[in-house]
């Protein structure tokens, strides 16, 4: 009786669906899918298109500063495509580093705060209920507060004159003040910083879900601690480590703020140099070619790789 | 096994430090006499009133507080519409294409999703005359992330919902719009609200995105105090940032106490 309830389910919510869309057939329903795929077409799709074609024009003295890529005159339709920025690209080697410590500094920044936030994911998890909503809400807690000041927060304290050097120096650990800011250090620091709630509630939302007897049935077995972390908890903890992998990934390879404000002039970064040639340098066909190439090299991939990725909101 | 477990306690423990020691640093010295924000000089509340006193910095506030009510608004219209349509009308044209650009934003860098923008609002206001850069066009960027969150949100929260009422007020005779005002809306307006309020705190917190469609004479919060920021520390952006850090600690703590209200009667 009970099996056939719980098989009957989802034929009655097929049935409501088609209920709903039968509502909202014919024009009725057109108009209440046009309005977000209306608006999203303008304002996220189509200006893509409109950046791959400024990608392909030429810079100028003018305003708006590149110069069109079709030209109708005396009847005849003439196409000019340049694809000089891209060999521009191509054979600057700054671009090619920035692509590179972009990935770099993503990939590690990843790495610290899978180390960092693994632990503390783990003992919400494992905490008391009660006591485990209000670690939950400590995490998140930061994530509303501005970005923009967390990041200043850290000047303050890796400066010259911040608060770590005051406190070293004050010890007499050292004698001279250590330089921290406008590092690579500083934007590591920063990065992890920021990046650490989105790596722990997935994380959390994973460990959580782990079935306590499973540990118990390892132990009663006579694994060590280490073992049943390394052969049951971590490998049930995969989907986590990859959905808060992702969410510290892909924002930080296209960060621009963090190296701004906390690195030196060698931190080079691919999302820091599109904002240098589209306000310092105003040439908006590079910056759009930076782009480009950003979304081919690095944004598509991942967007594929989730597409495979089993849909966990759908479960 | 206990030595193991507290090793892992610790890293927690120091884990957490990490995520508060540097906004207890920005409250301590927001109340510094000296101008060295990070060289201590007595307690005093002044950069509290040279806070309040520059009209800049008021200025942006009140534009950033404007633009985030209007497009937070705009972006839950949006994306609950989306997320309605995604969850609810089963096939219809179009349906990967929506699911794609509605969750994109989430993923993209802002660099890239500023530039687009940008290049989109000038292309149209040579085509058609509008947008002017400025409110508008730094509403219209943000209503646009905005939606992504939105309808990540509402559809989870649409997904999980018993259907059995909607189908009851059905059977009694509502009609479809009835039951989406009368029935639909009244049960996922936690996630409406959580929606709302995601989009308005990004809002207010968007530098990059903003910085590229804005226009002259609009400078949001964000914009000027990353002009400050770039400059070196100021003692007045700790005190603004105190105030910050103060307004969502009661916000957060307010929610968490009125979910567990909530979830008292169920146990």
């Amino acid at each position: 009786m009970s099996m056939q309830a719980h098989i009957a389910e989802p034929g009655r919510a097929g049935k409501w669906v088609r209920t709903v869309s039968g509502w909202f057939a014919g024009r009725g329903r057109t108009l209440v899918i046009a309005i977000p795929m209306l608006w999203l077409l303008l304002f996220f799709l189509v200006p893509f298109l409109v950046v791959g074609k400024i990608s392909l024009s030429e810079a100028a003295i003018a305003r708006p500063p590149y110069l069109p890529i079709w030209n109708f005159e005396d009847g005849i339709l003439t196409l000019s495509l340049n694809l000089g920025n891209f060999q521009f690209l191509a054979e600057d080697s700054l671009y090619f580093n920035a692509y590179v410590q972009s990935l770099q500094i993503a990939f590690f920044s990843t790495i610290l705060a899978l180390l960092i936030g693994y632990p503390m994911a783990y003992v919400i998890a494992r905490a008391p209920a009660r006591l485990r909503n209000l670690l939950l809400m400590l995490v998140i807690l930061p994530f509303w507060t501005s970005f923009l000041l967390r990041i200043y927060a850290w000047i303050g304290i890796l400066k010259t004159n911040g608060v770590i050097n005051n406190i070293l120096l004050s010890l007499g650990i050292i004698h001279e003040p250590l330089v921290m800011m406008q590092t690579n250090f500083a934007v590591y620091v920063g990065i992890v910083y920021t990046y650490l709630p989105f790596m722990i509630l997935p994380l959390y939302s994973t460990l959580v879900k782990l079935d306590e007897s499973l540990f118990e049935a390892a132990a009663d077995l006579g694994a060590r601690p280490l073992t049943i972390f390394l052969s049951v908890t971590l490998p049930l903890s995969v989907p986590g480590i990859i959905a808060g992998s992702m969410l510290v990934f892909i924002p930080v390879v296209g960060e621009f703020v963090t190296p701004e404000l906390l690195g030196g002039p060698d931190t080079l970064m691919i999302g820091r140099q599109l904002w240098t040639e589209f306000f310092a340098n105003r040439d908006w066909p590079v910056a759009s070619a930076v782009a480009i190439v950003m979304l081919i090299v690095l944004v598509l991939p991942v967007m594929l790789l989730q597409r495979t990725q089993p849909d966990e909101a759908g479960g | 096994m206990q030595r193991k477990s507290r090793l892992v306690l610790i890293a927690a423990i120091l884990g957490f430090i990490f995520l508060y020691a540097p906004m207890v640093s920005l409250v301590i010295f927001s109340f510094n006499k000296s101008k060295l924000v990070t060289v201590w000089g007595g307690f005093s509340t002044k950069w509290y009133g040279e806070l309040f006193q520059n009209a800049q910095i008021l200025n942006a506030a009140g534009l950033s507080l404007r633009i985030a009510v209007i497009s937070a608004s705009l972006a839950l219209v949006i994306g609950t519409i989306a997320a309605f349509v995604l969850v609810r009308f089963g096939r219809f044209r179009g349906r990967n294409l929506l699911t794609g650009m509605i969750t994109s934003p989430l993923v993209m860098p802002d660099v890239i999703i500023g530039l687009s923008l940008l290049l989109m609002f000038v292309a149209m206001q040579n085509l058609i005359g509008w947008p002017n850069r400025g409110m508008t066009t730094i509403i219209i960027a943000h209503a646009t992330f905005g939606a992504a969150y939105v309808a990540v949100v509402v559809q989870s929260r649409l997904r999980d919902m018993d259907l059995s009422v909607e189908e009851a007020a059905a059977d009694l005779g509502a009609g479809a719009v009835r039951v989406f005002f009368d029935i639909t809306l009244p049960i996922i307006s936690p996630a409406l609200i959580s929606g709302w309020l995601l989009s308005f705190t990004l809002s207010m917190d968007d530098l990059v995105i903003t910085s590229f469609v804005s226009g002259p004479g609009s400078s949001t919060l964000p914009m000027v105090i990353f002009s400050k920021v770039r400059l070196g520390v100021s003692p007045d952006i700790n005190a603004l940032a105190t105030i910050i850090i103060l307004i969502v600690s009661v916000g957060v703590i307010g929610a968490a106490l009125a979910m567990r209200k909530k979830d008292m009667p169920h146990g």
